[in-house]
């Protein structure tokens, strides 16, 4: 009784010194590999469509606060990750103003409407994605080849979807690897994607649980329905937004659960959904959709891997 | 004086679809075009209407024990007519609404007043109520299809709005834009009547 004065307060006791805006700066920087693979590959069109991206997805942000009359957060840089990650969802001939529409969508709708950061229930760049995509699309599949001659050409999931017979070869696995392929801005270099995600996982931003469980289910389902054919199944993983998806969207903090367990099944949930709707699907790409999906199902995912508190016994045993 | 009250109850204070967010079901399915939404609200007014003076008339000798089927037999008997006569007069709108007229009949509106109003009022009360609460089902599905027919299509009453530049977006008439308008639309009529308190 002589402590009398101390006061317990709750936890947390122990805080780290990470901030959100150190978080995201760290995102941004992982994700600049891909914006100069991008840059590269596509021209200086994907910076342009990058900054456009950017400027309207911050300004959309203080708008939204100003009138929903809380503090101006955009000093945390989360609308700058959100703006990036939207311009790396698109095709670099899309138009400008198509880009700044998805931004203010990510922002008002996906993310302001629903409380701000950490209370969104899905990721704000794949909503705008989406939003495009059900919108425009023609203009959101106007794919083009690498290089300053803009051909235009279907990326190799689609190629893989109507079979090779409509005239257009697969790629080479490395073109593949470095990016040299007709996709998104962001998706096409899994390598640039691969070289960011290392320094999230050495930031200790990310874990390796969901990635590698996303890219191994699909790897795995790929290897099955694609016939037991190892090139399929490699084409499966290099192709499309899966690092893309895997890395930077289906780690996003307040749309992914919390529990290691949790974060397994999503990362499985994604991967079996995403092979669904590549094999099976009208659309030839499922990674945004199926990301989206498992983003619903976060809480119900968090609900049941709750972690047991020590000394707990199993109910009905 | 009470009769206007009853008939403006129905526009702003309770407004069923932005108030009592009852009837979503038309709501959401049938905003794709203003002609549409006016169609809809005009054929679910008629029927409360009808409904709500029938009713009325019989709330003293309905056994309490059976008075939702009754009152459903009543509401299926005004969408039956409603039906028949939007056949005959308006066959493009029959065939745009087509299974949502029949469906007038569930409409949550029609039953609720039914249940809370007409069951209880006088039968003058119950007609201006019907008269209120259609017209504020009317004019809220106008102004989600009105959004949603410029947005989605870049046409007015199917009057082409804007030049051939012009690009629609085609979620808003795809179920999605849908569900976007109604809430929008909920949170700027609250919005709206919150500023009209104060």
């Amino acid at each position: 009784m002589e402590n009398s004065r101390f006061l317990v307060s709750s936890s947390p006791h122990i805080r780290s010194g990470e901030t959100t805006q150190r978080i995201m700066l760290d995102v941004i920087i992982a994700l600049m590999p891909a914006l100069f693979a991008g840059a590269f590959y596509f021209g200086f069109r994907a910076l342009t469509l990058t900054a456009t991206a950017v400027v309207f997805a911050v300004v959309t942000e203080v708008v939204m606060q100003k009138i929903l009359k809380k503090p101006v957060t955009v000093s945390d840089l989360s609308a700058v990750v959100t703006g990036i990650l939207i311009a790396f969802n698109v095709p670099v001939t899309l138009p400008l103003w198509l880009v700044a529409i998805g931004s203010i969508f990510a922002i008002a709708i996906a993310k302001q409407c629903f409380g701000g950061l950490g209370f969104n229930f899905i990721n704000p760049a794949l909503a705008a994605r989406a939003m495009l995509l059900a919108s425009w699309p023609v203009r959101m599949t106007g794919w083009v080849k690498p290089g300053a001659d803009a051909v235009s050409t279907a990326t190799p999931l689609g190629i893989l979807n109507v079979g090779e017979a409509a005239g257009q070869a697969l790629p080479g696995l490395w073109d593949m690897f470095i990016g040299n392929i007709g996709g998104c801005i962001g998706e096409t270099s899994a390598l640039a994607l691969l070289i960011g995600g290392a320094y999230l996982l050495y930031r200790k931003v990310i874990n390796l649980r969901t990635p590698v469980s996303y890219i191994a289910t699909v790897a795995v389902l790929a290897f099955f329905f694609g016939g037991f054919d190892s090139t399929v199944m490699v084409y499966h993983i290099l192709a499309g937004g899966l690092f893309l998806g895997a890395i930077f969207m289906a780690t996003d903090y307040s749309t992914s659960p919390m529990t290691p367990k949790g974060q397994i099944i999503f990362g499985i949930g994604c991967g079996f959904l995403t092979s669904v709707i590549r094999f099976y699907g009208g659309y030839p790409e499922g990674v945004s959709y199926s990301i989206l999906i498992m983003n619903v199902a976060t809480p119900l995912i968090d609900k049941y891997t709750m972690p047991r508190k020590f000394g707990e016994v199993k109910k009905n045993a | 004086m009470n009769l206007w009250k009853d008939f403006s109850n129905g526009l702003l204070k309770e407004n069923p679809t932005f108030r009592l967010v009852l009837g979503t079901c038309p709501t959401l399915a049938i905003t794709t075009a203003v002609f549409n939404g006016i169609g809809m609200g005009i054929a679910a007014t008629a029927v409360l209407v009808g409904s709500n003076l029938i009713i009325s008339l019989i709330k003293k000798v309905v056994p309490n024990e059976v008075r939702i089927p009754i009152y459903v037999i009543v509401i299926a008997t005004f969408t039956t007519i409603v039906q028949m006569v939007i056949k005959a007069y308006s066959p493009a709108l029959d065939k745009s609404l087509g299974l949502y007229i029949p469906l007038i009949v569930v409409n949550c509106i029609i039953i609720a007043r039914a249940e809370a109003f007409a069951a209880k009022n006088p039968v003058i009360n119950s007609i201006m109520d019907g008269l209120g609460m259609g017209l504020g089902f009317t004019v809220a599905i106008t102004i989600i299809s009105a959004v949603r027919e410029v947005l989605g299509a870049g046409t007015f009453f199917g009057m082409q709005l804007f030049g051939a530049n012009f690009e629609p977006a085609l979620i808003m008439i795809l179920p999605p834009g849908g569900f976007l308008v109604f809430g929008l639309s909920i949170a700027a009529f609250n919005k709206i009547m919150s500023l009209r308190k104060v």
